[in-house]
């Protein structure tokens, strides 16, 4: 594979237009909130919120996987580390994350074996040249990344490579939609969806959520020109009064999705209640591993006993994530909390909402 | 949540590198040259300027494309020298070798060592070889340390940045960061890229000869850390605002795609045959020049200018017409999840 950017999404003229049509057309205050964490590393990067006229605010939203992990997931993950003879495998931006008492990178520094890799077939390939040990692999991140967890442990049943698991902390987006609407503070206008995480589900799974609540909520690709084109279709269908579910990110999401990673997710996971940080138990928006393929379930394969796993004091990660809340408005951002030390998981990854305010975000 | 033991972002080049430097080094090894904190100490003896810089070389793979451990740990010092303004003269060289290695890739290194000093006009005059038990050094680590005289004229500095200079890039940036990414076990694309790793001096030479000396306010090559906390730490020690401009700064496609796909940031990538320029207004152009004249710098653009608003901070015209800051580096960066 070769790598070739796409500078034209990044046109100036684009831009220019797209800037100018937004303030011509924005009367009203509107709140959107762009649920995915690389959205708002863009908007940050680009400098979105420096072009758009005040009557718009950009809320971040829950779609930082990591950020959205519950406390005693991260708790467990670090108990899993400290199992003799366990290697253990994860993307790197969870290798920060501060747990009750300790942190990977803490683990590892201790001696702990836990390796980062950039797929899951690496850990699996760990797997395979390790055959003394057991390699569990961390499951996070949403429907971009679970299906090719799922392909992993398919190749490993098929295989038989019996020493490979995998912890299935994944969680779905719709469901968490639905979550931050029935939440009674949260105000949201419209949603700029996840580019990533509808391309494998297609538009057409947020359609029962859009017909229940009839709120404004356009699919947006990564490069700034994209957010500039969904967040101009927000403004205007809440301008004319007119909500609608559309997709300003043709050129990678359709009506359906992706049904070969759809398929591969349902042989491998079922839907099943999930902790989401700030949240709280949000119905059937987790993944858990079938029963067919508890062979390679870390949760049913090791005790994992985590002690009172506790949200660090006074951090604002849960209000940050549901969008009730901004960073500079936490107590602990910028003083106790910092991504050199961090408290809270918003502040760690690099998607954080926390983290992009203080990286981007000028007092 | 501060920690009890070193972590890998102890060694970043941002902010966490810092703090350890600032906090526990330079309090017990207190004194002015050292804590001007420069790429490498500037002092005088008998009447003349000397450049003194030292530093070690770890990196996995220890071969990539565009050279390996030994022409970079050349290149590294010699570069630190130039950024002072320095003629690197006299280099020392200390092998740490695991239990193991074969001699064949050793004689590689070595060989390549020998060749980047020669292209970088300096000479190796002292050195020391250590051998250590099988896992107790992965391969093979080099320290480098290196002396250089600076001419009279010249007046290079950290803290020397002043309201209306022009910042210039001498080339694309990441290239280093992203080749050895690339290289690591598991990253299954595979690109063209070469490590940018060269020696500076020459380029250097090229520019003072092209522009008084007191036109160059600051050298620096933005390696560890990248352009953004290299800038950042000027904008500090000089008290001045820096503003850059996105759509100037020189960066491959395919360092840009590589960098999308795994969520880094280029600015903070390290980069190791680089150097940023501070530079008066009315000689800018002629350095640009200069710098275009040398191979290593035919891809050098001025992408931004120092202001005195902000003092201490970065800011960046981004392409859609945005303003935002540019933070320094905090701890290493870690690929992402989606």
């Amino acid at each position: 594979m070769t790598l070739k950017h796409i500078d034209e999404y990044r046109d100036a003229e684009i831009s220019q237009n797209l800037i100018k049509k937004i303030k011509s057309i924005s009367q009203k205050e509107v709140r959107l909130m762009e649920v995915c964490g690389t959205h708002t590393v863009s908007i940050f990067r680009s400098g979105i919120r420096s072009v758009l006229p005040a009557s718009i605010s950009l809320l971040s939203g829950p779609g930082c996987p990591v950020c959205v992990t519950d406390q005693a997931e991260i708790d467990a993950f670090i108990e899993l580390a400290r199992i003799d003879d366990v290697i253990l495998t994860t993307f790197g931006d969870l290798m920060r994350v501060p747990g009750t008492k300790s942190s990977l990178q803490k683990e590892s520094a201790g001696g702990r074996d836990i390796r980062v890799v950039y797929s899951t077939f690496d850990a699996l390939e760990i797997a395979r040249k390790n055959p003394a040990k057991k390699v569990v692999f961390l499951g996070v991140g949403f429907e971009t990344t679970a299906p090719t967890i799922a392909a992993a442990i398919l190749s490993a049943a098929q295989a038989d490579v019996k020493n490979f698991s995998v912890i299935s902390a994944h969680k779905l987006v719709p469901p968490a939609l639905e979550a931050l609407m029935a939440a009674a503070d949260v105000k949201i206008d419209g949603f700029i969806l996840p580019g990533h995480v509808s391309v494998i589900i297609g538009l057409n799974a947020y359609r029962p959520f859009f017909d229940r609540y009839q709120i404004p909520c356009v699919v947006a690709g990564f490069e700034p020109t994209d957010i500039l084109q969904a967040i101009s279709m927000l403004v205007e269908m809440l301008e004319s009064k007119s909500p609608a579910l559309d997709n300003a990110y043709r050129r990678a999401v359709t009506a359906e999705g992706n049904a070969k990673a759809q398929q591969i997710l349902t042989e491998i996971f079922e839907p099943a209640d999930a902790c989401w940080r700030g949240i709280g138990i949000i119905p059937q928006s987790g993944l858990k591993i079938r029963e067919k393929y508890a062979a390679h379930d870390a949760l049913q394969l090791f005790d994992i006993q985590v002690p009172d796993a506790k949200t660090p004091h006074g951090c604002a990660c849960g209000e940050v994530l549901i969008g009730t809340k901004i960073p500079p408005e936490c107590a602990l951002y910028k003083k106790a909390c910092t991504p050199m030390d961090p408290v809270g998981p918003c502040m760690v990854s690099t998607e954080g909402t926390c983290a992009a305010y203080y990286k981007y975000h000028s007092d | 949540m501060k920690s009890d033991k070193i972590l890998l972002d102890h060694g970043s080049g941002g902010k966490i590198s810092h703090s350890l430097t600032k906090d526990m080094l330079l309090p017990v090894f207190d004194n002015d040259i050292l804590a001007a904190l420069n790429d490498g100490a500037i002092f005088d003896l008998e009447g003349r300027r000397f450049a003194f810089s030292t530093d070690s070389y770890t990196v996995d793979p220890i071969f990539f494309p565009g050279g390996n451990i030994g022409d970079l740990a050349i290149n590294g010092t010699v570069n630190d020298l130039a950024m002072c303004g320095a003629t690197p003269l006299y280099l020392s060289v200390g092998l740490i070798i695991e239990e193991g290695l074969s001699m064949t890739d050793l004689e590689t290194i070595i060989n390549t060592m020998g060749r980047a000093a020669r292209a970088a006009g300096v000479t190796v005059i002292t050195g020391d070889t250590k051998v250590v038990p099988r896992g107790t050094a992965d391969r093979i680590f080099i320290n480098t340390s290196g002396i250089g005289l600076i001419p009279q004229e010249v007046h290079v500095a950290s803290n020397n940045a002043r309201a209306g200079d022009k910042i210039i890039l001498s080339g694309t940036i990441a290239d280093h960061a992203i080749t050895i990414l690339t290289q690591r076990e598991g990253l299954s694309f595979e690109t063209s890229l070469q490590s940018d790793s060269a020696p500076l001096n020459h380029m250097v030479k090229k520019m003072f000869m092209d522009a008084a000396g007191n036109a160059i306010h600051v050298l620096r090559d933005p390696t560890r850390g990248g352009v953004g906390t290299a800038l950042n730490e000027i904008a500090e020690k000089s008290e001045i605002g820096i503003e850059i401009f996105e759509d100037k700064i020189p960066l491959k496609d395919e360092v840009a795609g590589a960098c999308e796909l795994l969520g880094f940031d280029p600015l903070y990538l390290a980069n190791e045959g680089k150097l940023l320029a501070f530079v008066a207004p009315d000689r800018a152009d002629a350095v640009l020049q200069a710098i275009q004249s040398d191979p290593c710098g035919k891809d050098a653009a001025v992408i931004g200018q120092v202001v005195t608003d902000y003092p201490g901070k970065v800011f960046m015209n981004t392409r859609i017409g945005g303003k935002r800051i540019v933070d320094m580096l905090a701890g290493e960066q870690l690929p992402r999840i989606c």
